[in-house]
């Protein structure tokens, strides 16, 4: 038997409950099938509805969504072979572990015996055979969370939903279901999509991250392409790592332009393919926090292929494998810089010392 | 030098920890009220239980004379005290009709009224109109109108339809209190599973709620078995147990009127205790299966 193809389409797809506030609007996405998806964003940005539009649970008010090469709007969540996690994972407390998984084969009318001899060997194969006659209350956080995938997955379906599926789980708990959720997508090898407004677990997981504000995607790709080359300042800033800075552009050479404004004095730029930037414009770009380098003044002299800023230390962050330092280089803004901690330590900064904030000037990203 | 510091703190605490031992005087006040309140709540009560096991010399008040169960056999057996057999198996047929009726349409209620509707605040305020209305003259009201459209007073029509405007109301916001409860997420994730809307009601929503469905069972059976004010102008010629007791209240000057008190209440306890063991034994059976392993 060949296994159902679960590449997901999203084409111009809009939702609006009340035909005023969209709340998802004109969203096109492509998931390839077996890929990892996170939709990342703050909440309310229309990310848990177009899950719940791919899942069944809400129509979408336009457009189509195709999975499989199925148009499967219209369809209810069982015909479209996909199976959603729910956020507090909505397991029956009146059933045991096992009845809550067998729930799909036993309302499909499977006798006893069939569905928990099927719900056996799933339970044996993701280990929760000891839990098999526990009722969900008697559960810790990750063990309803098992039961739950375990709970979605024994319909063998071709595309996995999951509504924020960590976010009732503690710090340490929610780094460790991560990785076995991971494990679990590579091991059922179908398409998980996973919907959180954690960057780091969107990044962590997703082989896709999707970016959303206000019902739109602003930007979607791999994991490493969003965080270190966001497209414009609200995808640098929400998954954060980045500084942005804003200034005029006081001339165009070549491959880079110079930037400069009240607070920044001829800082160089690399050009972008897409980007349009003319002198005289108002243009904003990114610089990651870790390529920041912190200099006394004077100490030594910077090379010319180096951007700097005078700035004051306004506070001292330990974090362990490095140092969170924040500087007041923009006012009104933060500008941070990831500082290694042995390096750190080799001269520590005080509150209130005056430092110049370096970068490679081709380490810096113009922004949309 | 720091010995003598340290002393005077020690001995400061030990005051303290000698005083956190002794109530405040605040205690013995509210316990004197708490006392009081109890005593009033049940005292009444119990001075007819205790006056209804006495013998056959026995009277209205205190003294108490003598102890035998003589009025309880008197109870049933004498005409003299009325219809007190017949107007038992009565109530409890009513109560246990009014009972289902209240269950069904307070649970239709409550589903209902987990999303909002358009008129769906005027109609609570409809439905909970019934509870602040005086029942007697509800009653009267229910009466009135049945004469009107000529229709024969009797227990199991306008008896019923009276009673019902004041457990349908109890039932419904009980109910609401049940629902409250209820997530939403759990009938989506049966969706999800492939459960029809029937499916989801049988396997998810009944077996989740049950034990507020046995609350409100109790509620509907209680307040129609002790219901007096909405029943005495609707319930036709045949009495209930409490309109019995009323009419015997007014002819009946004998123990016999406080052996069918003790009686009632009786039979009200081993309903609620009834109920009561069915929900335990529906949570016991739910951990009993998950113990089991």
């Amino acid at each position: 038997m060949t296994r159902a193809k679960g590449d997901i389409e999203l084409a111009g797809v809009c939702k609006t409950y009340d035909g005023e506030v969209m709340a998802v609007e004109g969203v096109n996405l492509k998931i390839p099938d077996g890929a990892y998806c996170c939709l990342l964003g703050p909440s309310g940005c229309g990310k848990t509805t177009i899950l719940r539009m791919i899942a069944g649970h809400e129509d979408p008010t336009d457009g189509e969504i195709v999975i499989g090469g199925d148009n499967v709007v219209g369809l209810p969540p069982v015909a479209r072979r996909t199976a959603m996690m729910f956020q507090s994972y909505a397991l029956f407390p009146h059933l045991t572990v096992r009845d809550n998984i067998a729930f799909a084969l036993r309302v499909r009318g499977q006798s006893k015996a069939e569905r928990y001899a099927a719900v056996d060997r799933l339970m044996d194969k993701v280990r929760l055979t000891e839990l098999a006659d526990r009722l969900p209350a008697q559960l810790s956080g990750g063990q309803q969370q098992r039961v739950a995938l375990a709970r979605a997955a024994i319909t063998e379906p071709r595309v996995l939903l999951l509504d924020e599926p960590l976010s009732a789980l503690d710090e340490q708990l929610r780094i460790q279901m991560r990785q076995e959720l991971r494990r679990m997508q590579r091991e059922l090898g179908i398409t998980f999509v996973h919907v959180t407004h954690t960057q780091l677990e969107a990044i962590a997981l997703a082989d896709i991250v999707v970016v959303m504000e206000k019902g739109k995607i602003r930007q979607a790709g791999p994991a490493r392409d969003v965080y270190a080359y966001p497209k414009d300042r609200y995808v640098a800033e929400f998954l954060g790592g980045q500084n942005v800075l804003a200034g005029r552009v006081e001339s165009v050479n070549g491959s880079s332009i110079v930037v400069a404004s009240p607070q920044l004095r001829g800082i160089e730029v690399p050009l972008r393919k897409g980007v349009a930037a003319s002198a005289g414009g108002d243009v904003e770009f990114a610089v990651r926090r870790d390529e920041v380098e912190l200099v006394r003044p004077g100490v030594t002299t910077l090379s010319p292929s180096v951007a700097s800023v005078n700035s004051r230390v306004t506070a001292v962050e330990y974090q362990g494998s490095f140092v969170k330092v924040m500087l007041d280089a923009v006012p009104g803004q933060e500008f941070v810089a990831y500082v290694p901690e042995r390096k750190f330590f080799d001269d520590p900064l005080a509150i209130g010392d005056l430092v110049l904030a370096t970068w490679p000037s081709q380490s810096a990203r113009l922004l949309d | 030098m720091t010995a003598s510091a340290t002393l005077p703190i020690r001995a400061r605490t030990a005051v303290k920890v000698r005083r956190a031992g002794a109530r405040p005087w605040t205690f013995y006040a509210l316990l004197a009220l708490f006392v009081f309140y109890v005593l009033a709540l049940y005292g009444p009560m119990i001075c007819i239980y205790v006056l209804s096991f006495q013998d056959v010399r026995g009277g209205l008040v205190f003294p108490m004379k003598g102890r035998s169960l003589h009025w309880f056999v008197d109870l049933f057996t004498q005409v003299r005290t009325g219809d007190v057999k017949g107007a038992f198996g009565r109530s409890i047929k009513l109560a246990a009709l009014v009972t289902v009726l209240t269950v069904v349409f307070s649970f239709l209620a409550g589903w209902a009224f987990r999303r909002r509707f358009p008129g769906d605040t005027i109609l609570f305020y409809l439905m909970i109109g019934s509870l602040v209305a005086p029942g007697l003259v509800l009653g009267i009201g229910v009466g009135l109108l049945c004469n009107f459209l000529g229709i024969e007073s009797s227990l199991f029509g306008s008896a019923l339809g009276a009673q019902l405007s004041w457990t349908l109301p109890f039932g419904v916001l009980v109910m609401f209190a049940v629902m409250s409860r209820f997530d939403g997420a759990w009938e989506e994730a049966a969706r999800d599973l492939g459960a029809s809307p029937l499916q989801t009601i049988r396997l998810v929503v009944l077996p989740i709620l049950l034990p507020g469905i046995v609350a409100v069972a109790l509620f509907g059976f209680t307040l129609s078995y002790d219901e007096f004010a909405r029943t005495l102008q609707t319930s036709g010629p045949l009495n209930t147990l409490p309109l019995e007791i009323w009419s015997m209240t007014l002819n009946v000057t004998s123990p016999s009127l406080y052996a069918l008190g003790t009686t009632t209440t009786i039979v009200s306890f081993l309903t609620i205790g009834l109920c009561l063991g069915a929900i335990v034994a529906i949570q016991r059976r739910r951990g009993g299966r998950a113990a089991g392993e």
